[in-house]
């Protein structure tokens, strides 16, 4: 035993000795994890998280969250003796004077970006691979929560410099919980600490960005990763991949150097960006004025898809009774994201009510294996991205000279024309992709070999797949659709009928798919060659 | 021919296929000087920022294709942070790649449900454990308890009520009174009419009383355009024309939709038009909504001249200016 190793062995036992970890980390510290390059997404996520934290932190040393009015008179000499809040002047000072000052916030606001980006590409390919089947249910209802105050947390911290940009953005947040019904004005008053800007808000808003939804995002990611933990990753299917098992590399020591490294390669790629790429530069835009705008005022991209439904919003207001709702505002603005934000964290529920599936899933779908289910996504997506390509209309007007009406109705109609053809158009792909998944395994891949036979015709020479590559593309099940009887088994009609039929309806959508081939089709072709 | 149906079978794990490090010394050490060149580049990395701290004065600014002028100390500052920490990933995915083992293993998955005798103990357990607590025997504890903690939850509502001031007549007033003059921004300078060609646009403030000051309150909801036509330009009603002055007309300069300061003009077609959510109102004809979102015309403030021949206030907003709330009655 050479001293190193009996250095380390006594570390253990004193750890051991008092904690009983030994056997835990025995078992853990050799845990299988699955490889596959989009199981990185959710790393990103968790690494983007890390550095917010960290160069969040750094921030705060600065930066004054302060509404009070102060005369700027630092080093950006356009904007010298101009009134403005403390916070933007703060904001301002850690741009210019501070060393790494700047870098430090392009870097937060790039990894608030990549964090952004992240979680809605990991939550695409959990829900496209069919990851959040039971038992993951409470992971992809803690995700959508993730994603949710990933959205809030992002809009307030771009928001607390108080420029022109932000402080429009705070005006139309405001005028969005004004038109709550009956509550609303009290609200904002509440919020805002009288009428709008007030001097409350920004302090506010900042206990809420550093403290409290930080405090919330570390307990939610904690327990999702736990349960990743304890259920073990999903897995792809391939040869030897089951069910009930899990192939991959041991968390010690590949997968932790891996996972580690990767951390390093974030945070690298992060503070280039942060370098190289101007984001928000708030000392163009001036300090907030109610009474002035910029034109092109735009949120950043996660807020843009809600900016872009509450631009294409009919100009529809009801006044009775001495008392004004606002549908203008209303649905766009929380009626619609309430909708689309409770159907995507109820849709493991629903699927699972319309295929009758109550088993557990550890190996995923290829997505083209759940049409409907991709289909369904590609119709959500649809109409995010109408919703996002109309929040930047003003944009893309001047860039493909266009007149703002008609973006804005290409947009109105689009909403409702594109994602139901979406929906058709990726359901017949994935159909597509599996009668050639069924070609392949049945008549091989083709080699690009003419073979000009006796007789004059002309071949192109096919030469089987590997039977690895065979199982991979029929290793899914196909299920059959559920038939709920009219009657059962006494003759009596069954309650809930109506329910049922569209139940059997949606179960008859969802079973569609090109049979997959059998052993005994391969055979029988192999012979008749 | 069997006419049994066969599902093709799973050939199982493939064959480990050993990486030529693990086979061949030679290039297990070409990747060990590998890992060393890209741990040792993230040392360069950190000495560049180093360098850069020590050396480039922050306000240096240099040009650099494609990024223009840049602020030389945060630019290399910045690379040498990005070398530092990506190199270090960079060697330690190298490392494990084609270092580490790469041996595929397998383990078992568990089902997550307890045995039936376990799920019946643990029922049974709950049970037992309610049933000692009594709570099923003891309504009274249960309803009292109920009762305790539905109001305890008041508390924190309650004492978030001291937040704010309740609304009152904040939203339905501004700052604009019969005769109080309109002054420019920046500037504060009372307006004649002579002061606007036809085809200009003025951002205008209720003036101040000696002693007064503006706060951005005041602003939110005082701001005001004003826009000289010819007046034969107008399509409005007689009421609307006699708010007007010379073919100058005065909107509320926040957006009737969300708030925005309604801020672009368009002198051609006498539009004006919210760059947040391009509602566009119809100067002609007291900005009336044309296009996009907006569900009523900007306010409309009755303007005419003082005896000094400045521009005033013929009266206050006859409506609460801003986006709607549901206190507003039209």
């Amino acid at each position: 035993m050479t001293a190193r190793e009996r250095i380390a062995g006594n570390v253990a036992g004193y750890v051991d000795d008092r904690t009983g970890a030994a056997k835990w980390m025995k078992k853990n510290l050799t845990k299988v994890f699955p490889d596959h390059w989009s199981f990185l997404l959710g790393e990103i996520c968790l690494y983007s998280f890390i550095i917010l934290l960290a160069s969040g932190t750094f921030l705060t040393f600065w930066f004054d969250p302060s509404q009070r009015e102060v005369i700027y008179d630092g080093g950006y000499a356009p904007l010298s003796g101009l009134k403005m809040s403390a916070a933007y002047a703060s904001t301002l000072h850690l741009s210019f004077e501070v060393r790494g000052g700047l870098l430090m916030r392009q870097i937060h606001h790039w990894a608030a970006l990549i964090f952004m980006v992240g979680i809605v590409v990991h939550l695409l390919r959990v829900f496209f691979t069919g990851a959040f089947r039971k038992p993951r249910e409470f992971n992809w209802i803690i995700g959508v929560g993730l994603l949710t105050l990933g959205i809030v947390e992002g809009f307030l911290g771009y928001s607390l410099p108080d420029d022109l940009l932000s402080g429009t953005g705070i005006r139309i947040a405001e005028a969005i919980i004004q038109a709550l019904p009956v509550v609303g004005s009290y609200i904002a008053f509440f919020a805002f600490g009288g009428a709008f800007p007030g001097e409350a808000f920004i302090p506010r808003i900042y206990t809420v960005h550093v403290l409290l939804l930080p405090g919330i995002f570390l307990a939610l990611i904690t327990v999702h990763l736990m349960l990743v933990w304890y259920q073990k990753h999903t897995q792809f299917p391939g040869p030897g991949r089951t069910e009930k098992n899990v192939v991959g590399y041991p968390l010690m020591p590949a997968y932790m150097a891996k996972a580690g490294g990767f951390f390093f390669i974030v945070f690298g790629v992060t503070a280039f960006l942060g370098a190289v790429a101007s984001i928000n530069p708030i000392w163009l835009y001036g300090p907030y004025t109610p009474g002035q705008v910029s034109a092109g005022s735009q949120p950043d991209w996660y807020m843009g898809w809600l900016d872009g439904l509450v631009r294409m919003a009919p100009p529809l207001e009801t006044h009775a009774l001495g008392h004004t709702i606002s549908w203008n505002i209303l649905i766009p603005g929380l009626i619609l994201p309430g909708i689309m934000f409770t159907l995507l964290a109820l849709y493991p529920f629903i699927e699972s009510w319309a295929t009758g599936d109550k088993r557990e899933h550890h190996l995923l779908d290829r997505p083209r294996n759940a049409p409907n289910r991709t289909a369904l996504g590609a119709m959500a997506l649809t109409f995010t991205l109408v919703g996002l390509i109309n929040g930047g209309n003003d944009i893309l007007s001047t860039t493909f000279h266009l007149t703002i009406n008609q973006m804005m109705w290409f947009s109105r109609i689009a909403i409702f024309v594109l994602p139901p053809i979406a929906f058709v158009i990726t359901k017949r792909i994935c159909l597509s992709l599996q009668r050639a998944d069924r070609e392949l395994v049945l008549h091989g891949r083709e080699t690009g070999r003419l073979v000009r036979l006796p007789h004059g015709e002309f071949v192109e020479v096919h030469e089987p797949i590997s039977p690895e590559k065979a199982w991979t593309l029929t290793a899914h099940e196909q299920l059959a659709p559920l038939e709920l009887p009219e009657y059962d088994a006494a003759g009596v009609r069954r309650p809930g009928l109506l329910k049922n039929k569209i139940r059997n309806r949606i179960s008859r959508a969802n079973a569609v798919a090109v049979p997959k081939v059998t052993e005994s089709e391969r055979k029988e072709i192999e012979h008749g060659h | 021919m069997s006419t049994e149906i066969e599902p093709i079978k799973d050939p199982g794990l493939p064959a480990h296929i050993h990486r030529r490090a693990d086979e061949d010394e030679k290039y297990a050490k070409r990747a060990e000087r590998q890992v060393a060149i890209l741990f040792m580049l993230s040392a360069f990395g950190t000495l560049l920022l180093i360098v850069s701290y020590i050396f480039i004065p922050g306000d240096k600014f240099i040009f650099v294709p494609i990024l223009g002028s840049t602020n030389a100390a945060q630019l290399f500052l910045g690379l040498g942070m990005a070398m530092a920490l990506f190199f270090i990933g960079a060697g330690a995915i190298h490392w494990a790649k084609n270092l580490m083992p790469d041996n595929e293993m397998v383990a078992e998955r568990h089902e997550f449900r307890s045995s039936d005798e376990d799920r019946e103990e643990f029922v049974k357990t709950v049970k037992a454990g309610a049933g000692a607590a009594g709570l099923g025997r003891r309504p009274l504890i249960k309803r009292t308890l109920g009762v305790a903690l539905g109001l305890s939850g008041l508390t924190p509502l309650l004492l978030l009520r001291d937040l704010g001031p309740l609304p009152k007549e904040d939203l339905q007033k501004t700052s604009w009174k019969a005769g109080t003059r309109l002054v420019t921004d920046p500037g504060n300078r009372p307006i004649l009419a002579s002061d606007l060609e036809v085809g200009a646009v003025a951002q205008t403030l209720p003036e101040l009383a000696a002693g007064e000051e503006r706060t951005l309150n005041d602003i939110g909801k005082d701001a005001v355009l004003l826009i000289r036509l010819r007046p034969e330009d107008f399509n409005l009603d007689a009421e609307r024309l006699s708010w007007t002055h010379e073919g100058i007309i005065a909107f509320s300069k926040i957006c009737s939709h969300m708030g925005c300061a309604v801020a672009l003009y368009e002198q051609q077609t006498k539009h004006l038009l919210c760059p947040c959510h391009q509602s566009t109102f119809d100067v002609t004809r007291a900005a009336k909504v044309i296009f996009g979102p907006a569900a009523r015309p900007l306010p409309q403030l009755a303007i005419t001249v003082d005896a000094d021949g400045y521009l005033v206030a013929k009266a206050p907003f006859s409506e609460p200016v801003g986006p709607s709330f549901w206190e507003r009655s039209s």
